[in-house]
């Protein structure tokens, strides 16, 4: 079924732990992502049709609006992968930057 | 004197014994002491237990109430699990120092007075530096170091808020109080460096992944919770905790979206959500602090987990960054379960501890009208399943395949990563299990149908966010420079500068020096002359050889002077 099972598979394995089969796994396949995606599409729709039987009570006005929590959270994931990469720009240094130092 | 062993005193007594022991019997006293101390730390009544005199000071080392017992359960509960992870794979002096640190983490739970408090403090201090130490790489000796000069500075200054509230109140006793003179203020600062509050919140992410996979167990679990516990008990209500915790939150989670070591990642998100019980401190009412204790006893669960699935990782693989594994489901099931599970946690998932013990902190804010902390403390939920609860499992475990097969771990650290995951999701579902052992009375409903699809849409669409920010978050093998860099590179080379400054002084001084000695030396030959050496014949004026007749000549000369002023006189 998998090409682990496969004689080069073995050959490659040879007693090693590292093997490279990249599609043994039924996770790793592309058809399974594109399912979980679909899977994930309908889950984010299903969480925001849900607002509209159970209501979602709002401490401050804005919060009860129905899809509240899924913009606010998409919006604020945005904003914060935006502020970390144009931080990185300033603050990412190379991974030995400090072992460079020790040695001098 | 004692009507019962002291718990802070058996789990040491278990620490001293590791040592000598061997085989089976080092077993049962890694994993039996903590039960033992569990034990002693339910019998603690509430009130002032055991009370000495020392220097005229009332020594109260062990006093009891509710949140006090709950925080030395889960430092015992913790004890046991990490002992359980870590037995057969750590060396045994690491065991010992982990549980002497426990050890101290208890006696500070359970420490009536600030000298006690303080003596446990340090005791803390010490071993969790050896447990940095026995890392055993020079980045973990370098690391140590660091580590343990940041926490003895911090030892010292809050040694000095003690002194001086002791000098100016005359009462050492733990009692709450507010940061509004020089002695409590340097009593919190005390604390909040532990804390991992800003400015010094590097120290946790420097030291904490330099230590062994099963060291940064112990190590995620104690120092930081036991300064929320000392806020709790010296600091609730202080208004300026709520902006500090803030801070803390966001800091933890761009740090930890920058960041590629795996153990650092989680190291950043301990203090993202240490910041969310600094802010609920802050905010100081009974449900806050209630939240406060209670997500401190589920994020050390959690937090362990996630260390524990991330310590076999890097046990099994040897490889501590992003960039280098992936694709690990394959061979490493149930450490990514389990791994997944911790994440939910501490994203606050519906079903799991997080979500039972977080909301309880929003809702403290809610019902304070605190706007700007609710929605930034919501942003920081969504952040926190950003960047701990799905790129840590992601990028471990999924993304795509290292090609690497290392096999699952070992059999001590999967129960021992079972038990917490159940840990995670019992208290999840039946959060009413935590809440009969808060400081108040809980008055709480977690699961509202309302709260439940906000929560879901926040998280969900957070992991929306994830997967198409995706090629935003491409890991690189890059460090963060944080405030570290201040001492670590700034202050070095501001000694080196001054020292090469010192250097050029001293030469130019040195040139000076000769320039006038030459002077002097010349003058000093016209007058004294030089040495005398073999065929020299220039003599300076006072150390020529003069003939006698002379010498007499001016004696005669002197004495008629003499002579003739004692008369005129």
């Amino acid at each position: 079924m998998s090409a682990s099972r496969h004689d080069k598979g073995r050959a490659a394995n040879n007693g090693n732990e590292v093997l490279r089969n990249k599609d043994d796994a039924w996770l790793a396949r592309p058809s399974t992502i594109r399912l979980l995606w679909r899977v994930f599409a309908l889950v984010l729709v299903a969480s925001v049709v849900a607002q509209l039987l159970f209501k979602v009570k709002g401490y401050f006005g804005v919060d009860g609006w129905l899809g509240f929590g899924a913009v606010f959270g998409f919006l604020a994931c945005l904003l914060m992968v935006l502020f970390a990469k144009v931080l990185g720009w300033v603050l990412k240094r190379d991974d030995g930057y400090y072992r460079k130092r020790d040695d001098v | 004197m004692f009507d019962f062993l002291p718990p802070a005193l058996i789990l040491l007594a278990g620490a001293l014994l590791i040592g000598p022991t061997r085989g089976v019997l080092r077993t049962a006293v890694v994993l039996v002491f903590p039960l033992l101390t569990l034990v002693a730390i339910w019998q603690v009544p509430d009130g002032v237990v055991l009370s000495l005199n020392f220097l005229q000071y009332p020594i109260e080392p062990i006093e009891g109430s509710a949140v006090r017992r709950l925080f030395a359960t889960i430092f015992a509960l913790m004890a046991f699990g990490g002992g359980l992870y870590a037995y057969r794979q750590a060396r045994w002096y690491e065991l010992a120092a982990a549980h002497a640190y426990a050890a101290g983490a208890i006696g500070v739970s359970f420490a009536g007075d600030l000298i006690s408090l303080f003596l446990f403090w340090e005791l803390m201090a010490l071993f969790s530096t050896v447990v940095v130490w026995c890392g055993g790489t020079p980045g973990a000796r370098a690391a140590g170091i660091r580590y343990a000069i940041m926490h003895l500075l911090g030892g010292v200054i809050l040694k000095v808020g003690i002194e001086g509230v002791m000098v100016h109140t005359g009462s050492i006793e733990v009692q709450p109080m507010l940061a509004n003179n020089f002695d409590t203020w340097m009593i919190l600062i005390g604390i909040l460096i532990n804390a991992a509050a800003p400015p010094v919140s590097a120290w946790l992410s420097d030291s904490y992944p330099e230590s062994s996979p099963t060291g940064s167990v112990f190590l995620s679990a104690f120092t930081t919770k036991t300064a929320v516990l000392a806020l709790i008990l010296l600091f609730p209500g202080e208004p300026v905790l709520i902006g500090i915790g803030l801070f803390m939150v966001m800091y933890g989670i761009i740090y930890a979206l920058l960041e590629n070591n795996i153990r650092r990642i989680l190291a950043f998100s301990i203090v993202n959500q240490v910041g969310f019980m600094v802010c609920a401190i802050g905010i100081g009412t009974q449900l806050a602090i209630n939240g406060a204790a209670a997500h401190a006893f589920a994020h050390i669960i959690y937090k362990a987990l996630l260390f524990m699935s991330a310590g076999a990782v890097v046990y099994r693989t040897g490889f501590n960054k992003c960039s280098e594994v992936g694709g690990l489901f394959r061979t490493m099931p149930l450490t990514a379960v389990c791994g997944i599970i911790g994440a939910l946690a501490i994203s606050g998932f519906p079903l799991t501890s997080g979500f039972t013990t977080k909301t309880m902190i929003s809702q403290a804010a809610a019902n304070e009208s605190l706007v700007v902390v609710y929605f930034l403390l919501a942003a920081a939920s969504a952040g926190v399943f950003l960047h701990a609860g799905i790129k840590f499992p992601w990028f471990v475990f999924f993304q795509r395949d290292s090609g690497l097969r290392p096999k699952d771990a070992p059999w001590n650290m999967a129960v021992a990563m079972v038990f917490f995951s159940v840990l995670c999701i019992l208290f999840g579902v039946a959060p009413e299990l935590l809440y009969a052992y808060l400081p108040y009375p809980v008055d709480y409903q977690a699961y509202t149908p309302g709260k439940v699809v906000f929560y879901l849409q926040l998280l969900l669409f957070s992991g929306l966010a994830f997967f198409l920010l995706l090629p935003l978050m491409r890991r690189t093998e890059t460090i963060s420079l944080d405030t570290d860099w201040l001492w670590r590179v700034a202050l070095l080379r501001a000694v080196h500068w001054l020292a090469a400054v010192l250097a050029r002084l001293g030469a130019a001084v040195k040139v000076l020096g000769d320039r006038i000695g030459r002077r002097l030396g010349t003058r000093g030959r016209a007058l004294f002359g030089s040495d005398t050496r073999e065929g020299e014949q220039v003599h300076g004026i006072f150390a020529r050889a003069w003939p006698i007749g002379t010498t007499a000549l001016w004696i005669a000369v002197l004495l008629t002077a003499y002579v003739i002023f004692y008369y005129l006189g």
